[in-house]
């Protein structure tokens, strides 16, 4: 029974880290949905994310309701103003051009944060708002624990989603959203303001990758100015696990990385556990391209 | 008259809806068989099944007798099937010659090393792909504009560049789909006069999908008419204009030159 | 023979460029530091070139280049150390394993991975260099020579002015005759219309999987000079960031472009290392905040690359 607890407590790790990977993973999808663009810089938004927290926190001392809000306000802006700045004016031009500025864009914020001035290279322990609080479950004889640090992660996860939802499914601007992905085109001659959604999109994504930052930050309590790098691309593959372009496929695809991850490190080997997800994206790449609730596309 | 090609019971559908459903015919060698229907008919999806780009979900193609069914579309080309597109599909940065070059190279193969050292056989092959390609240019009216881009060309000038590269690949059944497609009246009378030429001067089988009934019933031997996905008759130019079928299926169309 | 005759002018050319850095080299007119810049030069030039026939010629996005690279590395190195054949005389027979390593490993992702469209493809590739220096990371497992995280040292010293300069230049005159044979057409062909190109009768699953071993190859060549240049190879100098490089350098010398693309080697990899020679040592941090600036700069001004003035 003991086995079988160690690996439900590494399930639910699993799903701790997943359920960051799938707050990043959303706005990668969103984008990417909307722009066909690979937005390699928005790990660093999540990086941004639990730097603005920890300066809040720790130099401010603002309390965490507060920050996140807060720090969620910050990323967002971001978000619209990299779109603004960088991309908008690359609009129509070829979309390899897009995404060379993209990667420009991640590694400016990267190794600008780096400087000593600004957040340093080194890492940096992230303030625990609360203390670590273990609660015990047993379960047809089996015992598992969480902690209410990922009872936060769930629910402020589970959060996100729900009101995502709601945007994207309940109102104008998650209509004309939908609308934009599928037709930018159509969508504009429909008197849809592209420019705005195409920002409106920015700002969620990156407000949800910020979001996942400060999760990030208070799960696991070493930020540093690469720290988006990573968890950026496992973000993205997650996306593509679960069909770039679908919002509940970023979910899934997140949790998926997540687990495997943590279920590799454990049983396996720690070095393994960048490898793993690899090679389960490139099966399924070779099983089905569009991903797991990704749509088929025809050819010719 | 010998069956070059001979379609059997095609069937495919797309996500829940029929394109086509059950279609048989054949062309026999040499003769112009025109295919016409109304819009959504499943024509082009025919074209594109019988050059492979889509596989059916049931049925059976034969090229001279041999099954082609499964065949990858390259090799359809290299069977002698060539074909030209509805939307126009050039390679648009690469020149006149280049187009047509690229066609005719496909089919008569030197090895990367012979290229790479510039053997004989290198150069002998791309002598003989500099020849015909001149020779189409020549036919189909294209001279002067041998290095100019395929994107430069006015639209009359690309499709017969498209025509052009189908007939460097050497083919005995030709696939033209609507190649009458936003010509004027005058483009049309020199399009068919060009068509009979190149069939004349290749030893052509064509089939032809085509809305403009004057440039259709003026060219071919036979029609098909095709609706919903189904053959809806089959006869000459003069039986198709009377079937009371097909004018209910073109319902308001002039079916008149 | 036909082969030297026809490339006469760029063969003198060459010829020029060479005596010229040989007499520079040789009187010691310049450290050793920029001796050792200018033949990562013509490596970088030769591992850029492979991806432009890959992507800039025939269409097929590649993000995982630098495993490439970095399996010709490893390969040429360790092949040298374990057989003891560490002198110049045997050199080029790693240097061409190192290449065939590689193009072996593509032929083998390849036949999977090119069915993938675009965005996709690229994805896959990614993937696939993290696989690769996730391997590298761990290589220690399989043999303590190859250091695993702690990096591959004591490579011998085998890299001079004379083997890159011929290596690289023979390849780049192999690429060009490729590129204009009925080869290079298709690649062509496959990058502007891959439906047309089957129509046509171009095998395009063959062609496109022959551009891709065939510049996995020149990664690898390049990758095996690499090594017994800089003598110490390190898993983080084949990551993402790498294959971002080659890709930049392809980009700015404008795909499909062989003489775009050494231009644009030389301005990159001059820029980049003429900042670290350049800048006081307290702001030379500053240096890869400013080049990610300046690459953002030139996608707006050239998006179509430094060699054409198209904007749209």
């Amino acid at each position: 029974m003991e086995q079988a607890s160690y690996i439900v407590a590494q399930l639910i790790n699993g799903l701790q880290l997943g359920a960051v990977y799938a707050l990043i993973a959303l706005g990668y999808t969103m984008v990417y949905g909307i722009l066909r663009l690979i937005n390699f810089a928005h790990g660093d938004i999540f990086m941004l994310g639990a730097f603005v927290a920890y300066f809040l926190i720790s130099r401010f001392g603002m309390p965490i309701y507060l920050v996140f809000f807060a720090t969620m306000a910050v990323t967002a802006l971001s978000g619209y103003l990299m779109e603004k700045i960088a991309y908008k004016p690359l609009r129509n031009a070829p979309k390899i051009s897009l995404l060379i500025t993209a990667v420009g864009v991640s590694l400016f914020l990267e190794y600008f944060c780096s400087l000593r001035s600004i957040f340093t290279p080194d890492y940096i322990g992230f303030p625990r708002p609360f203390e670590v609080e273990a609660y015990n479950f047993s379960l047809g004889g089996l015992e598992f624990a969480f902690t209410n640090v990922q009872v936060l992660i769930f629910a402020i996860t589970f959060a996100a989603l729900a009101l995502l939802y709601l945007l994207i499914y309940k109102t104008k601007q998650g209509k004309a959203m939908r609308a934009v992905s599928y037709d930018q085109e159509t969508a504009a001659l429909m008197g849809i303001n592209i420019d705005n959604i195409i920002s409106l999109t920015f700002m969620v994504g990156a407000a949800l990758a910020g979001m996942g930052g400060i999760l990030y930050g208070i799960a696991y309590p070493q930020i540093n100015v690469f720290m988006g790098i990573m968890p950026g691309i496992k973000s993205f593959i997650a996306a593509v696990l679960g069909g770039i372009g679908v919002i509940h496929g970023a979910v899934i695809g997140g949790l998926i990385v997540g687990v495997s991850e943590v279920i590799v490190s454990a049983f396996l080997s720690s070095t393994y556990r960048d490898g793993v997800i690899f090679v389960i994206l490139l099966i399924v790449l070779l099983v089905k391209p569009s991903g797991i609730f990704g749509k088929r596309i025809d050819k010719v | 008259m010998a069956v070059l090609l001979e379609v059997d019971n095609l069937k495919k559908s797309f996500g829940g809806v029929q394109a086509v459903g059950g279609i048989s015919f054949s062309v026999r060698r040499g003769e112009t068989l025109g295919i016409i229907g109304p819009n959504g008919a499943g024509k082009t999806t025919v074209f594109n099944l019988i050059t492979r780009f889509y596989t059916p979900d049931s049925g059976d193609i034969r090229l001279m007798g041999s099954s082609v069914t499964r065949l990858p579309p390259y090799k359809l080309a290299r069977l002698g099937i060539g074909r030209t597109f509805q939307n126009l599909r050039l390679f648009k940065e690469l020149t006149v010659l280049e187009n047509i070059r690229s066609a005719y190279l496909s089919g008569h193969r030197y090895s990367p090393f012979a290229g790479i050292f510039r053997t004989r056989r290198h150069l002998a092959v791309e002598e003989k792909a500099e020849i015909k390609a001149w020779v189409l240019i020549d036919f189909l009216g294209l001279s002067g504009k041998e290095h100019a881009p395929a994107a430069s060309l006015p639209y009359g000038e690309q499709r017969r560049l498209e025509l052009a590269r189908a007939l460097a690949i050497e083919p005995k059944l030709l696939l033209i789909d609507e190649p009458g497609a936003g010509m004027n009246p005058r483009e049309i009378q020199d399009l068919v006069l060009t068509l009979r030429d190149v069939k004349e001067k290749f030893g052509l089988t064509i089939v032809m999908i085509e809305h403009q009934m004057g440039l259709v019933m003026n060219i071919s031997d036979r029609i098909l008419v095709m609706d919903f996905g189904e053959k809806i008759m089959e006869g000459s130019p003069a039986q198709v204009k009377k079937d009371r079928r097909v004018i209910e299926a073109y319902l308001g169309e002039d079916g008149s030159t | 023979m036909r082969f030297f005759l026809e490339s006469k002018k760029l063969i003198l050319l060459a010829a020029a460029v060479y005596i010229v850095l040989r007499l520079i080299f040789g009187f010691g007119l310049v450290s050793g530091y920029i001796e050792q810049i200018t033949i990562y030069v013509f490596i970088v030039i030769l591992a850029a070139t492979g991806l432009n026939v890959i992507y800039g010629y025939t269409g097929q996005f590649s993000l995982g280049h630098a495993a490439f690279y970095g399996i010709g590395a490893y390969t040429s190195a360790y092949l040298a150390s374990i057989t003891g054949l560490e002198n110049v005389v045997f050199f080029p027979a790693t240097i061409l394993a190192g290449g065939i390593a590689a193009a072996l490993v593509a032929a083998i992702i390849g036949i999977p991975i090119l069915r993938l469209r675009d965005d996709f493809l690229g994805i896959a590739t990614l993937g696939f260099g993290i696989l690769v220096r996730v391997f590298f990371d761990n290589s220690d497992k399989i043999s303590e020579t190859l250091g695993g995280s702690r990096g591959f040292t004591g490579i011998a010293r085998l890299t001079n002015l004379e083997i890159a300069f011929f290596v690289t230049v023979f390849l780049l005159l192999v690429t060009r005759n490729l590129i204009t044979s009925r080869y290079g057409l298709f690649w062509r062909c496959i990058k502007e219309d891959e439906t047309a190109s089957a129509s046509v009768g171009i095998d395009t699953a063959r062609m496109k999987l022959m551009a891709f071993v065939y510049g996995c190859f020149l990664a690898g060549v390049a990758g095996a000079l690499y090594a017994h240049l800089y003598t110490f190879l390190h898993p983080s100098n084949f990551d993402f960031l790498r294959s971002i490089d080659f890709l930049i350098i392809v980009i700015l010398g404008g795909m499909g472009n062989i003489a775009g693309t050494i231009y644009a080697g030389l301005l990159w990899v001059g820029f980049i290392e003429g900042l670290r020679i350049v800048l006081p040592a307290n702001i030379l941090d500053l240096r890869w905040v400013f080049i990610p600036l300046l690459l953002i700069v030139l996608m707006m001004w050239r998006p179509y690359g430094l060699m054409t003035k198209r904007k749209s």
